[in-house]
This record gives C-alpha cells, structure tokens and sequence, in this order.
C-alpha cells in the first residue's frame, strides 16, 4: 500500500502544460499564410479522433452519442482509435480512481501533440457523487489538464457534442493547436 | 518438438473489448491461451462504505450506479431489502409492484441488447451494435418519460415508485412500430415484429458468428453451479433456475413467462438464452400493461418522513439482467444502513476467465469475454 501512494505522489503536484504548443505555433505554423492556417484549422477542427477509453457509466452515453440516433460521425469523430497515438481527444468518461489514475496520465503521455481532453460527467470534473471517498480522485484535473468539462451524471449525448464542438471551435479560431491567431 | 516462448499479454485496462477498464493477463504459447488472469478494481468507487454514511433513501441513486446498464434491477433490489426489513410497516401497492416489474423488465431487454451488441462488435460486426443502439435509444426516450432519466432513473422508492406513469404512455394493443418510442405498446409490438426476428436472422442465424461462438469457452452444468455462476451463464449451460420462477419475489408467481435454457454451455448458448430471454421479458410485459390499463391506484406507500427501520439484517436476492443480484443490509435501527454488501453477478461470473479461457486462441477470449457479458462497475463497485 505504501509503495502505491507513493507512486501517486505526483497527483497533488502542479499540473505543467507542455510547452510543444508553443513550440509548433512558432516553428511550423507561425510562417504560415492566414489563409493556409485558416484551412488547416478547418480540417483539424473536423476530423477529432476520440480515444476509444470508457470508464463508466458515462462511456455508455458515449457509445450513445457515437452510434445510430446522435451520430458523432456528423462532427467527424466517429473514428474511435483505440491507441493512444492516433488520437487527438480524450474523452475521460467515468469515475477515475487512484488505480486508474495512473493509467490516464499514461495515455495521455502516449497522445501526440495537439492533443485535448475532455471531463464528461461529474466523477470526471469534480469526483461527482464520489468526490469524499477513500479512492476515487475527485476531478481528472488533477492528473491531466483539461480543456473542456460536460456536466451531468451522466450527460446527454447532447451534452458531449457540444463538448466536442468547443473543442472543434478552439481549433478553427486557433486558441490551441497549431495554428495561432492571425 | 520445437515449441515457441511464452509471453505475457495485457490486454486493458484501455482495450476496445474490454467492456470497460478491465485488465486480462494472458500467457500466449504462439496463439493458444495457457493462462489468463482478470486484474480488477480500476473501478472501486466504494459503494459500499460510501452507503454506511447516506441515509436509506440516499443510497439508491447509489446502486444505480453499480451496474449502470440495468439501473432498475439494482434499485428493486435493494428498495425490497429494506422493505423487507420493515417487515409488515410498509406495504407496496400493487401498481407500485407491476409498475416496478414492467420497468424491470424494460430494463432487461436494454440490458441484454446492449450485451449482445456489444459482444457482436467484439467479435467483427459492427452492424449489430448500431441496430442495438437504434432500439434502446426507443426504450430510453420511454424511460425518459416516465422517470425523467435516461440511463441512471432513481425512480423507485423505498415503499412505491415516484410517480405514476405519465398520461398516454401505456398506449394500445394496436401501436404500431411508429409509436414505438411513444408507447410502451408501441415499442413492445415494434420488439416483437421487428427486432427480436431481426437478432434472430442477423446475426444468430449467421454462420460466421456461429463458427466463432460455438463450442467455444463451454461451461459444464456442474463447473457452472460449483462456480456459483447465474442468470444466462447458468442457464447457458442447462440449468434450469431463474429466480423469478424458483423464488418468486414481487408479483412473478402472477405472470406467465418461460424459461430459457441451452445445452452445451458455449459462447453460442449463452448468447442464445440472452436473446430468448428479451422475448420472455416482452411478454411478461405485456402482462403487466393489461393490468396497468385496468387498476388505478396509489402508487407509493404510507412511508414515515425518517426512515429508521427495526434493528435486524437482511438479505434479499433478484434475477437480475447478468444474473443473481443480491444485497444484505444490516440495521443497527438508526437513519443510515449499518452494512451494505452488494452480491453482484459479473463479479462472480468473472473467476471463470481463467477456466473458460485455457486452450483456445486468443481471439476466442473477447469471444468469451462478451457472452459472460461483466459490466465493471458492478464487479469493482
């Protein structure tokens, strides 16, 4: 027990936001057209591609919003890869505890730059129902940086979308990514 | 004889086929299966010591959240169990009861639609899924209706159900397929015209599905009992015994319902009683709406405003949708419960991944995996 705490012990530090944003924004997009960023925000902005990653009960809402009625295919996410590497949003669908803190702080690692993560539900933001027990880590915050928390136990696949299209909406104005604004 | 190295596979805990955040441990000679062993609590939100702090009413939204596919069962569940231990005080009205039964086994079909789906997806065909997802999102707008949630409800009450069904929903005989998400009757006739033949064409009757299933991962009755397996996995290998029928609870003993059972305790059986079991709980249902059509009435209990009951304990067991869903409370005659342990079925029906799972291929374990059908959540709780 002991040697797992002190495994976690990086959970209460700082979160530190990679600095490869900044880096990519000088290097590769920096020089760029406006015209050029602009399309090349659009097709980032449309073609998101979740983890596959469910925890749990949200994941079902999840599953919900990428199938038959809710369609996510229609925001150009519905190519659910299931490695990390491929992947460009992670969707944190469920009550993540100290077991599995560790491994979400890995995937994300794994992810390649520009990557995002979105808090669906309220274990993920805050711990939720769960927030004072002995193992749930209450908010995903505290292991990864979050760009955009859906609330709700579990949120409407409705919910997620929207979620979804803040991120899209932070790629095409260029507020994360590669591209900068103007 | 030459033979290759062992290795040891992870599969999870992020894995597509997993069902979840499940971690299997498997040693590979070449692509045969030698050992395989479940790693879990990636999903240990302490339910249950987290009900020792919450007053009765304040755990059901709790075990909802257990095994978050089939929500209701859990509450049924437990709101008996501490009936029960108020003995003769509370009395549930009889619409309360069908009314509890109906979304039961609503509740059932989602439950085993998803199961099937999903496993069909684990094995190749994506169709299926999409086609499970069509259907139950019929089922979650009645849901949606009635208890104002769509997957997670806190509709039943310790003593009744919150409300009454809405106006209109029960519908008529007569509800054709496009009143399916408007009326239970609706999508009930919809069920049986359309989606319980579908399953049966689409992907029952299909040979390739058929070659991956069957003679695969095969439980024997004795295995089966000695294991303490349930619900479809016991009955998948030719056990007769379905709570509902041995030890009725509720209003069962009232409705009439056949029992599904297999033979040869494969992947393919247990898939197949799953698939029976859908129509077993359709008809049951339609049970149900004749008499809902016919008796108004209250639908909660004279319940006191403080729930304390009688010091005592009690353990009290359903069938739910993956199998035996019990739960033992213990009162120490205070507002909140002294113990709740949860007995649910996936966890028990996990220990049998090291049996089933020696021998056959790699591939067969998702195969596995999906017909024993665990939902996390209820195994880590």
């Amino acid at each position: 027990m002991s040697q797992a705490r002190h495994e976690l012990d990086w959970l209460n530090d700082e979160v530190v936001v990679s600095e490869v944003d900044v880096v990519n924004e000088n290097v590769i997009a920096g020089k760029l057209p406006n015209v050029i960023k602009k399309v090349l925000g659009w097709g980032y902005g449309n073609s998101t591609w979740p983890l596959g990653f469910g925890i749990a009960c949200c994941a079902i809402e999840m599953m919900a919003a990428s199938s038959s009625k809710y369609d996510i295919a229609r925001f150009g996410s519905e190519a659910m890869r299931m490695s990390p590497r491929q992947a460009d949003v992670m969707i944190v669908a469920g009550t993540v505890n100290e077991k599995m803190a560790v491994v979400v702080r890995r995937l994300y690692d794994q992810m390649s730059e520009p990557k995002f993560v979105i808090a669906m539900g309220a274990c993920a933001s805050n711990g939720g129902p769960y927030w004072d027990t002995y193992n749930v880590v209450d908010g995903v915050h505290k292991v990864v940086p979050v760009d955009v928390y859906v609330p709700g136990c579990p949120p409407r696949p409705e919910a997620l979308l929207q979620g979804l299209m803040e991120i899209q909406e932070m790629l095409k104005t260029g507020k994360r990514g590669l591209i900068t604004k103007g | 004889m030459e033979r290759t190295q062992e290795l040891l596979v992870n599969m999870g805990p992020q894995h597509p086929s997993t069902h979840g955040v499940l971690r299997l441990m498997v040693k590979l000679d070449g692509e045969q299966v030698t050992w395989c062993e479940p790693d879990i609590g990636y999903l240990h939100r302490c339910f249950e010591k987290l009900s020792e702090q919450k007053t009765y009413p304040q755990v059901i939204p709790f075990t909802d959240r257990t095994d978050y596919l089939a929500a209701l069962l859990n509450e049924m569940c437990y709101v008996e169990a501490v009936e029960k231990l108020f003995g003769d005080a509370i009395v549930v009205p009889e619409r309360a009861q069908y009314i509890r039964v109906m979304m039961a086994e609503l509740q059932r079909i989602t439950s085993h639609l998803l199961a099937l789906g999903s496993m069909a997806m684990d094995l190749g065909a994506v169709t299926p899924f999409l086609y499970c997802w069509r259907d139950r999102e019929k089922i979650y707008s009645l849901f949606e209706r009635i208890t104002g949630g769509r997957m997670l409800y806190n509709y039943l009450r310790i003593g009744g159900v919150r409300n009454d069904l809405p106006e209109g929903i029960i519908g008529t005989p007569q509800d054709g397929e496009d009143k399916a998400d408007k009326t239970i009757w609706g999508f009930i006739n919809y069920f049986d015209a359309y989606v319980y033949p579908q399953w049966k064409e689409l992907v029952t009757g299909n040979r390739i599905f058929q070659y991956r299933t069957q003679k695969i991962g095969v439980l024997t009755a004795e295995q089966a009992i000695a294991y303490a397996a349930s619900g479809a996995v016991l009955r998948g290998s030719g056990v007769k015994w379905d709570l509902r029928k041995n030890l009725p609870y509720s209003i069962y003993d009232r409705l009439e319902f056949d029992i599904p059972v297999g033979k040869n305790g494969d992947c393919f059986d247990r898939w197949w009683v799953r698939q029976e079991e859908m129509f077993q709980s359709s008809r049951i249902v339609k049970q149900c709406l004749a008499w809902l059509a016919e008796n108004p009435g209250p639908v909660m209990a004279k319940v006191p405003r403080v729930l304390k009951p009688p010091k005592g304990e009690i353990y009290h067991r359903i069938e739910g949708a993956r199998g035996e869903v019990a739960c033992y409370v213990v009162s120490d005659g205070g507002t909140n419960p002294y113990k709740v342990k949860w007995r649910s079925p996936a966890f028990t029906h996990l220990q049998l991944m090291p049996l089933l799972c020696p021998g056959h291929k790699v591939a067969d374990i998702i195969a596995i995996l999906g017909s024993i059908d665990v939902v996390l959540g209820e195994v880590d709780r």
